[in-house]
């Protein structure tokens, strides 16, 4: 493997993820695109049911360059685990076994599929684009969802003000397992994001990555937006860039001071309807989170 | 025939004798999660897969559904895959039963015919496969030990033909096959690898020549790959006769294709079975011919692909015929007996016929109720067309019937 640096402007011209259905400013797209390009030839990938396979594996127009394949919606991690030792299997080497799933497809129904995959320690790399609902299915509520966004099955109201849940916190669940490497990500802060894939290339287990993801068509946000309020979600610390290693958590990025959270939200269609107490109730569980992440974290 | 002589006996259960099948089969990857009456065969492959005499890797799976998915993941590069299950698991994994089908995966899977919940019930009936019936995978049932062992060896053999790609699940009754000791002999592994070729497919992904599966298609698109589906199941009736009759040839056992006949020829009742209770069917066939009633069986061992014309030729000659379900399609009837009559239907002479369940949950069939099925059959033509289509579904050793 490479063990060079790769940046935006050193990496492959080669496009390994082209000609899909995907919407324009598609931030899930972009972090496939990426991934693939530091990862090359020789991987082999599995997409669940959700946005990416939808747009991807439309029947005769295949968009992706690489061995892909669409795995059922909750069997992402297994389907993984069979790929992996297929290949040990037949003596294939130097591969890459590469999962992309949506919010949905990790958190909720692939969740078990995926604790088994770490639990076995297999060699391959998960990735979670996060885009924070169900969007394939048009915009319901995923256990990623996070608090005041309006969904179709978290509308906002009289009574409700959208999700009144709040993000599960995925990254530390996975890192539970006590796997060999984890990430989270933003679509907003590619470099980041290419260190973190490059790294989880060398993984000799397996490692995962959390994407934060935008989503123009599900969250209301003009298209050319879509890295700068990737790169907003992390400034206002409503997203965070971080590591897991050797059992130990390293935060990436630590803001001196936070982007306004009322002003990055209220850009977003599906923030649009949030009063002041909603905003502080967000605020509020951002300051738990940063307090119990900047005492225990690197 | 060539016999050989290098054949090993073993005392076996029919779970072990599925794990021996395996064995000589040479899987790549096993993935599979225990559930009565199952269980046996998972921890012998893994006690294979540990003393190093199989080669394969054993993947720890968290879930049924994760077995299927698994091993559809080792199918997709190429390799050969085996998991193993059982009712409640088989209902779990069906979303990927259905996949796996539809992918042209020739996974091979043992299923251990159990009763489903509710009631919980670990004991066997046919319910389990028979819900899957229409999941694109080829079905054959059993009727012991040695047959298992066999089976697992022809079901690559026939999965795998390049004009069939479809999975096959090996259907054992539960505890009655799977847990019962016989006498199996185990066939030299060169000899399974001369009829039992490596896996190799054009449908995988591979570095040569990279690609895409599991796509999705428009309206347009789908029902081309539904009707290839469709016909590499008919076509896989005449790989399977092939696969027997090969198989004879070098280790000397048939199994006759897709339907077994035991007194069939000039028999004027015939009863339709599946699976072990076939056996019994025959002690009752004996006992019958001893009293000149010229009684028959006919086993199915393929549900899927349907032996339709083997089912039509041998009933059509019959007085009447039964079909013994274990299993109901509640509503209706049997599901087998469903399958045979529309077999029958369009012949010119239509024998009455009447569907016996029984075996719910691992209820036992005797000879004595087999010997009673006769009877009904027997008496069933004279009866008067009102009289029979009144009792024509009946609960065997219940006193029971479905009146219409
Ligand atoms: C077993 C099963 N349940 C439900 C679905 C329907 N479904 C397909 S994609 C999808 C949403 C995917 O959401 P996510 O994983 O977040 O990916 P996204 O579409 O947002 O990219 C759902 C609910 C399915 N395909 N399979
Ligand atoms: S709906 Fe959202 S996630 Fe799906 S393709 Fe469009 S932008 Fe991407
Ligand atoms: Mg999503």
């Amino acid at each position: 493997m490479n063990n060079k640096r790769i940046t935006v402007k050193n990496m492959t011209d080669k496009e390994y993820f082209f000609g899909h259905k995907a919407c324009a400013g598609c931030g899930g797209s972009l972090a496939v695109r990426l991934a693939l390009k530091v990862f090359g030839d020789r991987t082999f990938a599995a997409l669940p049911a959700g946005c990416m396979s939808a747009v991807g594996f439309i029947y005769p127009q295949m968009a992706f360059l690489n061995n892909a394949i669409i795995s059922t919606f909750p069997g992402t991690g297994s389907m993984l685990s069979g790929m992996r030792a297929g290949l040990d299997a037949l003596g294939i080497k130097d591969t890459h076994v590469v999962g992309f799933a949506g919010d949905g497809g990790t958190a909720d129904i692939g969740l078990q599929a995926l604790s088994g995959a770490i639990d076995r320690e297999e060699k391959i790399i998960y990735i979670c684009y996060d885009n924070e609902a169900y969007m394939n299915t048009g915009v319901q509520k995923s256990s990623l969802t996070p608090y005041g966004a309006r969904t179709t099955t978290s509308p906002a109201g009289e009574n409700l003000p959208g999700s009144v849940m709040h993000k599960k916190n995925l990254f530390e669940i996975v890192a539970a397992h006590d796997i060999a490497y984890a990430a989270t990500a933003s679509v907003g802060y590619p470099q980041d994001y290419l260190n973190k894939l490059s790294k989880a290339a060398l993984v000799e287990g397996t490692s995962y990555i959390h994407i934060y993801a935008t989503c123009p068509t599900g969250w209301g946000t003009p298209t050319e937006t879509s890295v700068s309020l990737a790169k907003e979600a992390v400034d206002s610390g409503l997203w965070y860039l971080a590591e897991y290693e050797n059992g130990e958590f390293t935060l990436n990025r630590r803001p001196k001071e936070f982007f306004p959270v009322k002003e990055h939200l209220l850009k977003q269609g599906r923030f649009k309807h949030l009063k002041d107490s909603d905003i502080r109730i967000i605020e509020e569980a951002r300051d738990k989170k940063w307090k119990r992440m900047l005492e225990h974290w690197k | 025939m060539m016999h050989n002589h290098k054949n090993e006996s073993v005392f076996v259960s029919g779970d072990e004798a599925v794990a021996l099948g395996v064995r000589l089969s040479r899987p790549h990857v096993i993935s599979a999660y225990p559930i009565t009456p199952q269980t046996i065969v998972v921890e012998r492959l893994s006690e294979m897969v540990e003393d190093g005499s199989l080669v394969a890797r054993y993947i720890h799976v968290e879930s049924e559904h994760s077995a299927m998915s698994a091993a559809m993941g080792a199918s997709s590069v190429g390799a050969r895959a085996f998991t193993a299950t059982s009712s409640q698991g088989l209902l779990y994994m069906a979303e990927g039963l259905h996949y796996a089908s539809g992918g042209r995966m020739p996974i091979v899977m043992m299923n251990a015919n159990r009763s489903l919940a509710l009631p919980w019930s670990i004991f066997g009936d046919h319910r389990d496969s028979m819900s899957m019936l229409d999941s694109g995978w080829i079905q054959v049932y059993v009727e012991d030990a040695q047959e298992a062992l066999d089976m697992t060896i022809q079901a690559y053999r026939i999965a795998e033909d390049s004009s069939v790609l479809t999975p096959l699940m090996i259907n054992l009754d539960g505890f009655i096959l799977t847990h019962t000791y016989e006498l199996v002999e185990v066939p030299p592994q060169e000899e399974v690898d001369s009829y039992l070729p490596p896996f190799s497919t054009p449908n995988k992904m591979s570095l040569e020549d990279p690609k895409s599966m599991g796509f999705s298609t428009s309206p347009a698109d789908n029902m081309e790959f539904k009707y290839q589906q469709h016909k590499a199941m008919m076509d896989s009736r005449e790989v399977i006769k092939q696969a027997d009759k090969e198989y004879a040839e070098i280790f000397g056992r048939s199994y006759n294709g897709l339907i077994d006949c035991y007194q069939c020829d000039n028999a004027e009742y015939i009863l339709v079975t599946a699976g072990s209770v076939t056996g019994t069917a025959r002690v009752a066939v004996d006992s019958m011919r001893s009293k000149g009633i010229k009684a028959g069986v006919l086993r199915i061992r393929f549900m899927r692909p349907f032996p339709e014309q083997e089912v039509r030729n041998t009933l059509a000659g019959a007085a009447s015929y039964g079909v013994l379900d274990k299993d109901i399609s509640f509503g209706y009837e049997g599901t087998m007996f469903t399958n045979v009559n529309s077999a029958l239907s369009g012949t010119a002479h239509i024998p009455r016929g009447i569907n016996f369940i029984g075996g719910l949950g691992g209820r036992d069939i005797s000879v004595q109720d087999i010997e009673e099925m006769f009877e009904a059959l027997r008496l069933c033509p004279a009866h008067d067309y009102t009289e029979y289509r009144k009792n024509r579904i009946r609960f065997v050793n219940m006193g029971v019937s479905i009146h219409e």
